[in-house]
């Protein structure tokens, strides 16, 4: 996508290249004109591939010790805990880095809330994005099964409990999902494959989100249209991948840290007791980064209406880009978007809050006020925004506002003369 | 950048408010100096052995320790027994090994390679010989409860009378740390009940801290491991972070542009 055909200087290089152009895509990587002002909000895309990479290579040594069997799971995730050898470590890293995925893709989805990154042209990019996040959800909801424990059995019975929620086929769905008549073996033995399979698609995924990001380039804080390459943008290699690794170094002493110090902390007590079918835990709670959703399926009285709520809250992401209606793309220069954006990041973490609390009294007054906050933010805040909202001016140019200071206002377009190409 | 870490930091506080929420329990448990706690946290080797001694001696008649062996008994990082007395302590126990050629079942003394031995049969024999409840395998035991060490800790020293008003069923106990304060396990400690080999006065706090940090032990027998890799990892990480750091500097200021 570069302007200039590359050529490579071996003979065997272009005859190799001409006949699968690697050394071109490698070339592509590595020139990739980039916005030369991302901020570090735009590392995370790297640091996600890092996580990825990391779950799927921890997992397959997991996978080689581990056993998929009722009766075996619990006892076997002992014998990696203790027998095998740095099984504590691969293991710990496994768990934790579940965490620190969603920590980082939680940051990479409010990063492209925060500047519009959804906006055109990167719809694509965006979906795929959403679809991505909910493979990961998959993924981490079938993961959490595996160990066996109290609340992988129980979690498990409650999530594929939801699809019982569907009308007339509702239960049979469930006793299909379970391959009988409640969650046993024959359910861990098929998460286990679906927990396996699942990340190889997210990382066909991937390249498509990287695909799909090369086409326009990357956005960037200021949020308009660059030239590429010019002098706002800077090759991929060195200057970004530097930075990436800078970032991804800080994100890993983090990692380090839980891995280390507070293996546990993330997790359940409960999960380290084994799955007892006859017997329930006091409050059944999922991972952390489930829990915005879980509130807001609770939050609803009716089963059905709560699932479909719980799940419109993904999907209505999906419409995004169509949903909001303002022609400029970053929050920097949108006043008023900017505090609804600072409230949405609030709403989701109190419903973040009252899904780790039980759903009565107080926290589930909190929970539906949340929750109808939420949906108002996507189908009625960002709709009316873009065109109630004054903007602010937005520069020509990155390099503009950065060796001048505040915008020209003599070389800025107005907001009704922006149009995206 | 600024913003960057300011931001990060509501994230952490955040999470530092999730975890408090979640570990908020009505009662405050008995704390005590834990030798195992914080990045350079160790194992008091001779807690373990003592440990150990009350497992054996008190516990182990009703709760089983399944996913441990005798051999780890000798290993690094634990009670470190040496072989010969690893060897002694599986031999005094029978396992139940076979089938022989003749098909049958026999029983033979322990070796380093069996796992201990357990108190019962089965779950149900467990429990039959319990009131019905079940006495909780022990290997994991501190990781299976919320309040971790201290809640075991806690538990051990908490029985008291219970309050005017509370009746309580035969074989069920009153204990102030235990959820809904109901125990079917009776108050096991006493003050002397064991006698210990180096000397050590075996009051119940004494006997209590020495069995959780045990128990702590047979939970992660490889925290000590974890610890120092842990630090080594971080140092590491730290040092390539400040490299990469400047690194990153020299690059930029080709375009000077400030990163």
């Amino acid at each position: 996508m570069s302007e200039h055909e590359y050529t490579p200087k071996s003979k065997v290089g272009k005859w190799f290249n001409d006949r699968l152009p690697l050394l071109t895509l490698a070339n592509h990587l590595t020139d990739y004109p980039t916005p030369k002002n991302l901020n570090y909000w735009w590392t995370f895309g790297g640091i996600l591939t890092f996580c990825l990479i990391t779950q799927i290579v921890t997992g397959l040594v997991l996978a080689m010790h581990y056993i998929a069997h009722a009766d075996m799971a619990f006892s076997s995730v002992e014998h990696i805990m203790r027998d095998v050898n740095y099984g504590w470590l691969i293991r710990y890293i496994h768990a934790n880095g579940a965490s620190m995925f969603f920590l980082a893709v939680y940051i990479h989805i409010f990063r492209s809330l925060f500047y519009g990154s959804y906006k055109s042209p990167r719809e694509i990019i965006w979906i795929i994005g959403i679809i991505i996040y909910l493979l990961m959800m998959a993924a981490a909801f079938l993961g959490y099964v595996l160990p066996w424990g109290q609340m992988s059995f129980w979690g498990a019975t409650v999530i594929t409990n939801l699809f019982s929620a569907i009308p007339l086929v509702g239960e049979g769905i469930v006793t299909w999902l379970w391959g009988g008549y409640s969650v046993d073996n024959p359910t861990l033995t098929r998460f286990f494959t679906l927990h396996y399979l699942i990340p190889f698609l997210i990382l066909g995924l991937v390249v498509l989100h990287i695909w799909a990001l090369h086409v326009p380039g990357n956005n960037n804080p200021i949020g308009i249209d660059i030239k590429k390459p010019s002098k706002d943008t800077v090759p991929f290699h060195p200057y970004i991948v530097i930075k990436d690794g800078f970032a991804l170094l800080m994100f890993m002493i983090v990692f380090a840290f839980f891995v280390f110090y507070t293996p546990n902390i993330l997790g359940h007590a409960d999960n380290y007791i084994e799955a007892n079918p006859l017997v329930t835990p006091a409050h059944i709670v999922p991972e952390w980064y489930l829990l915005p959703f879980y509130a807001i399926l609770r939050s609803v009285p009716d089963k059905l209406l709560g699932v479909i709520a719980m799940l419109s809250a993904i999907l209505i992401l999906a419409a995004l880009p169509w949903l909001d209606t303002s022609k400029i793309r970053s929050a920097v220069f949108r006043p008023l978007y900017k505090q609804f954006y600072w409230i949405l990041v609030a709403d989701v973490l109190i419903l973040g809050y009252v899904g780790a609390m039980p759903a009565e009294g107080l926290y589930l007054l909190i929970a539906r006020i949340a929750t109808a906050y939420y949906f108002l933010h996507f189908l009625v805040v960002l709709p009316v925004l873009g065109f109630k909202e004054r903007t602010t001016p937005v520069p020509l140019s990155i390099t503009e506002p950065i060796l001048g200071g505040s915008p020209n206002l003599a070389t800025v377009k107005k907001k009704d003369s922006f149009k995206d190409q | 950048m600024k913003n960057f870490f300011r931001i990060s930091f509501l994230i952490a506080l955040f999470f530092g408010f999730q975890f408090n929420s979640n570990a908020a329990e009505k009662v405050e448990y008995l704390k005590t100096d834990w030798s195992f706690k914080g990045p350079f946290g160790k194992f008091d080797r001779a807690a373990l052995q003592r440990g150990y001694q009350v497992y054996q001696e008190v516990c182990s008649s009703c709760h089983s320790m399944k996913y441990l062996s005798y051999r780890n008994l000798v290993e690094k990082g634990g009670p470190e027994f040496s072989v010969e007395q690893a060897k002694a302590i599986a031999a005094s126990f029978e396992v139940k090994d076979g089938p022989n050629a003749d098909g049958e079942m026999f029983m033979r003394p322990g070796r380093l390679s069996d796992k201990f031995v357990m108190p019962y049969e089965n779950e149900k024999a467990a429990q039959a010989a319990n009131g019905g409840a079940y006495p909780p395998d022990m290997t994991v035991l501190v990781k299976a409860r919320g309040g971790g060490v201290d809640y075991i800790y806690s538990l051990l020293q908490g029985y008291e009378d219970p309050p005017a008003g509370v009746t309580l069923d035969d074989g069920v106990y009153y204990n102030k740390y235990m959820y809904g304060n109901k125990i079917k396990m009776s108050n096991q400690l006493s003050d002397g009940l064991v006698e210990y080999s180096d000397g050590t006065n075996a009051s119940v706090e004494q006997m209590a801290k020495d069995v959780t940090t045990f128990l702590m032990w047979t939970a992660e027998p490889h925290l000590e491991t974890r610890h120092k890799m842990g630090f080594k990892a971080i140092v590491y990480l730290i040092i390539l972070t400040v490299l990469v750091y400047f690194s990153m500097k020299r690059i930029w200021s080709r375009i000077e542009t400030k990163v």
